[in-house]
């Protein structure tokens, strides 16, 4: 066997800011041409791993690490960031922030021009790395011109023009939607087989990563590692879930008709796993789709048109009814109209013609302040809405701005906050919060002033499942308790999958279909056109020869207890 | 959208367009501060003349930049008026004579002021089209390239290119954070008092620092990541080699600087004085 790539043996890590290691005893190996897929759920170390991997710890965090940790057989923290990054390329997390360059060809160029090679070196490498991603034509494109793709081809082309051997992705699907998700994790793969790469994933969404061919997955759970072994045993294994990871769709399909998961040969991958034998039991868990649950017309778009520009408009007599108490997905690709229909709704943006009706009467008038009293808007970004130091007067300011009366005040915001369980934290600085708190805590801020409609853009962005699941149980009981209808923007398909019951399609300012998420995760036209992916449950389904496979989608998303 | 527009820069074929970044920022520098030296009227009208024309074949549109030219315009006006109000005897002074044209006492206004004052503008006319040719035909980057070039450390120049990068971000995130805020109750619409409104405007600094933060700290990680300052030098991907333009560039400011030190020597000092 050859030598590790990445030899961590008992390695112990803890903040300086913090009191309590994070890291605790880690041991495990990544060997040459390995894809490794490194997976847990929000605080369970992932990250702290990584930072460890590509030196910003301890250049970038300080702290306390004991054990002892080697890249390529020599001493990680004996060597500079400088040093560790020609052995070991990341792609972070969020590529619009990790593209630096004006332009493409630029942010392509940006290791080398630091290197002080000479321009024409850089500019043949540029072209040569643009052209293997795809880029070529985009060389003199600025970011704000890319997709979430794009850019992130372009994050991958700018570590690679350092030929090193081991590349580091940090959550490489969180900011792409799923169909980009697969064409990029197909570029991984394919990349790796090319040029012999090491690949080491950081990722909680798991059924994309197990699509692309991972060898070893490492399941990580409060600072240590619980699992380390190949994608089928650790779906044989069932420590997915209680670890707070999602396991694929069809294998919760599968634990539902009673396969016998812990002994079926290569059921991590949906392409491969036999379960022919089980079409039976598998398809008595259809169910027919429900639709059509919500009748009372609460909010009417009609005949509206809109454009930024006047030469291009993005919605042409666009009408749809929404119901109250209804939960309604809106889907679509991105930058196809789905913010802005939402801001037109908010007051944000106002239609060049047509009318939105509340409750039968136009909310056209109203400032953005008095719209925002019926519909509430919680944006993607948790960062944009939090103005206080402490959650009570976050949630509190909203009514505090509508001057409701002090005790009312009181009355009010503790309700929410016992709602969304931060009450116990309420005099907490909002710092001290992880994000998904500060998530909750902004929804918190907008459900206070009682809106009857919620519009919640990308809600489980950055969550892993345990979060999303305590998210959704929140808005379901909100949703049965008040009868708030919930509008979600989304392109998370388990949110998709389990939580919505009506979706719309919006692609280019057009309603391309006004369906059940079950249908349409079943339709292999919309679920391009809106750059999702069908589910696993589609494609197994399909294997096994199941007609209506909705009706199986359906019975993840009724079936839910 | 191609390329990241603010400050107007646009591809445009002209030859101010192809001459290289280093050569424009060293021709401007040459000229500007040679005419800030100078009190030579003569002198100031014709880097007027020779601003104007440079103008004209750079192909710069005017209503692209309208709005710097009248910001420039009101600062000089209040600059000339600031001048008369707080120094009304300093042409005099400066040019040792009186010509009353009006007013008395401390407010007589002579002809050797307004001849001085008139030199104040003529260097705002011919400095400003100079700026506007310089960021309107340099690539952001060539000319954080150019900036490095004649001796501004790496880091500092690049910091001028990566805030170029952000603007847009930083705006669109002033833009979203706004909008909410106002969905939460702050007024800051046209509805609401003055001081209401400024207290609304209060609410938006703070997430858009928090946000700027962040996006600060990714950032810098991403450069380190790749290595940004380990080097004492570094290369530029827009960096474009010297033609025979960019000498001629070089005479040419060359030429300006001797035909300014020239007319110091003959009238004995920076004044120009048709008064005596």
């Amino acid at each position: 066997m050859p030598a590790p790539i990445i030899d961590f043996q008992h390695v112990t890590f803890k903040y300086h800011a913090q009191a309590e290691p994070t890291l605790h005893d880690v041991s495990f190996q990544i060997y040459p041409g390995e894809k490794v897929l490194i997976a847990g759920a929000s605080g369970s170390g992932k990250t702290t791993l990584l930072r460890l991997l590509n030196g910003l710890i301890p250049q970038a965090y300080a702290g306390d690490i004991t054990g002892k940790l080697t890249l390529n057989g020599k001493n990680i923290v004996e060597q500079t960031l400088f040093d560790l990054s020609l052995q070991a390329g990341t792609v972070l997390q969020d590529s619009d922030a990790q593209f630096v360059g004006l332009t493409v060809a630029e942010d392509i160029a940006f290791a080398l021009e630091n290197d002080n090679q000479s321009v024409s070196h850089i500019k043949a490498e540029v072209s040569k790395w643009a052209n293997r991603f795809g880029l070529g034509e985009r060389l003199n494109l600025a970011p704000q011109a890319l997709s979430g793709g794009q850019k992130q081809r372009t994050a991958m082309a700018g570590v690679l023009v350092d030929d090193g051997k081991l590349l580091l992705f940090d959550e490489p699907l969180a900011s792409l939607d799923p169909a980009a998700g697969v064409v990029a994790m197909e570029m991984i793969d394919k990349l790796q087989t090319e040029r012999d790469l090491t690949v080491v994933i950081i990722e909680h969404r798991i059924e994309e990563v197990l699509s692309a061919h991972v060898d070893r997955v490492i399941v990580m759970a409060d600072g240590r590692i619980v699992a380390n072994g190949t994608p089928t045993e650790m779906i044989q294994s069932g420590i997915l879930p209680e670890n707070g990871l999602d396991e694929p769709l069809y294998v919760k399909l599968l634990r539902r008709a009673h396969v016998d998961i812990a002994s079926l040969a290569n059921v991590a991958d949906v392409k491969q796993v036999v379960v022919d034998e089980n079409k039976a039991a598998i398809e008595q868990l259809k169910i027919p789709v429900k639709k059509g649950l919500h009748h009372t017309k609460k909010l009417v778009i009609e005949n509206v048109d809109f454009s930024y520009d006047k030469k291009q408009r993005l919605f042409k007599q666009f009408s749809t009814v929404i119901h109250q108490g209804e939960v309604l997905g809106i889907v679509g690709k991105n930058g196809s109209g789905k913010t802005t229909l939402s801001h037109l709704l908010t007051g944000f943006l106002m239609p060049d013609s047509g009318d939105i009706l509340l409750d039968g009467k136009s909310v056209l008038q109203q400032s953005i302040k008095e719209r925002a009293d019926n519909i509430g808007y919680v944006l993607q970004n948790p960062n944009h809405m939090i103005t206080k130091a402490t959650v009570f007067e976050e949630v509190a300011s909203g009514l505090i701005l509508r001057h409701v009366p002090t005790d009312e005040v009181e009355a009010r915001t503790r309700a929410v906050l016992k709602l969304i369980d931060l009450d116990s934290m309420r005099h907490w600085p909002i710092s001290a919060l992880s994000f998904g708190q500060k998530k909750r805590l902004t929804i918190a801020a907008v459900l206070v002033l009682s809106p009857q409609i919620l519009i919640l853009d990308e809600p489980t962005a950055g969550q892993d499942a345990t979060h999303t699941g305590e998210l959704l149980d929140f808005l379901a009981t909100i949703n049965k308790q008040e009868n708030t209808t919930i509008i979600i923007i989304t392109h998370d398909m388990h949110l998709l999958a389990n939580f919505v019951e009506r979706a719309l399609v919006v692609v280019d300012g057009q309603l391309l279909a006004d369906t059940t998420p079950a249908e349409l995760l079943a339709d292999e036209k919309l679920v391009t056109a809106a750059s999702l992916r069908t589910t696993s449950i589609y494609q197994l389904a399909n294997r096994l020869g199941i007609s209506n496979p909705e009706e199986l989608n359906a019975a993840i998303v009724h079936g839910q207890v | 959208m191609t390329m990241n527009n603010l400050f107007g820069y646009k591809e445009r074929d002209t030859w101010l367009n192809h001459t290289t970044g280093t050569a424009k920022l060293v021709g401007f520098l040459a000229i500007s501060t040679m005419g800030m030296i100078s009190y030579d009227t003569r002198f100031l009208l014709a880097l007027g003349v020779l601003a104007i024309a440079l103008m004209k074949m750079a192909q710069i549109k005017y209503h692209e930049y309208a709005l710097m030219l009248k910001l420039v315009l009101v600062f000089a006006v209040i600059n000339l008026v600031m001048v008369t109000v707080l120094a009304p005897q300093y042409g005099t002074q400066l040019y040792g004579t009186h010509h009353a044209l009006f007013g008395s006492g401390y407010w007589t206004i002579t002809q050797e002021q307004v001849f001085y004052e008139f030199n104040l503008l003529l260097k705002y006319l011919f400095s400003l089209p100079l700026a506007i040719i310089l960021l309107f035909t340099t690539n952001p980057s060539e000319f954080a390239a150019g900036l490095n070039k004649i001796g501004v450390p790496y880091k500092i120049a690049y910091s001028f290119a990566i805030t170029l990068r952000y603007i847009p971000d930083v705006q669109s995130d002033y833009h979203t954070i706004s909008l909410a805020q106002q969905a939460r109750g702050y007024e800051i619409s046209k509805k609401a008092s003055l001081l209401a409104r400024s207290k609304g405007a209060v609410q938006i600094i703070l997430p858009l620092v928090f946000t700027s933060l962040d996006r600060i700290e990714t950032i810098s990680q991403a450069m380190e990541l790749r290595r940004f300052g380990r080097e004492k030098k570094r290369s530029w991907y827009q960096e474009q080699a010297f033609s025979k333009r960019d000498i001629l560039v070089f005479v040419g400011s060359i030429g300006v600087i001797v035909i300014g030190v020239g007319l110091l020597i003959v009238n004995g000092g920076r004044l120009y004085n048709p008064f005596q």
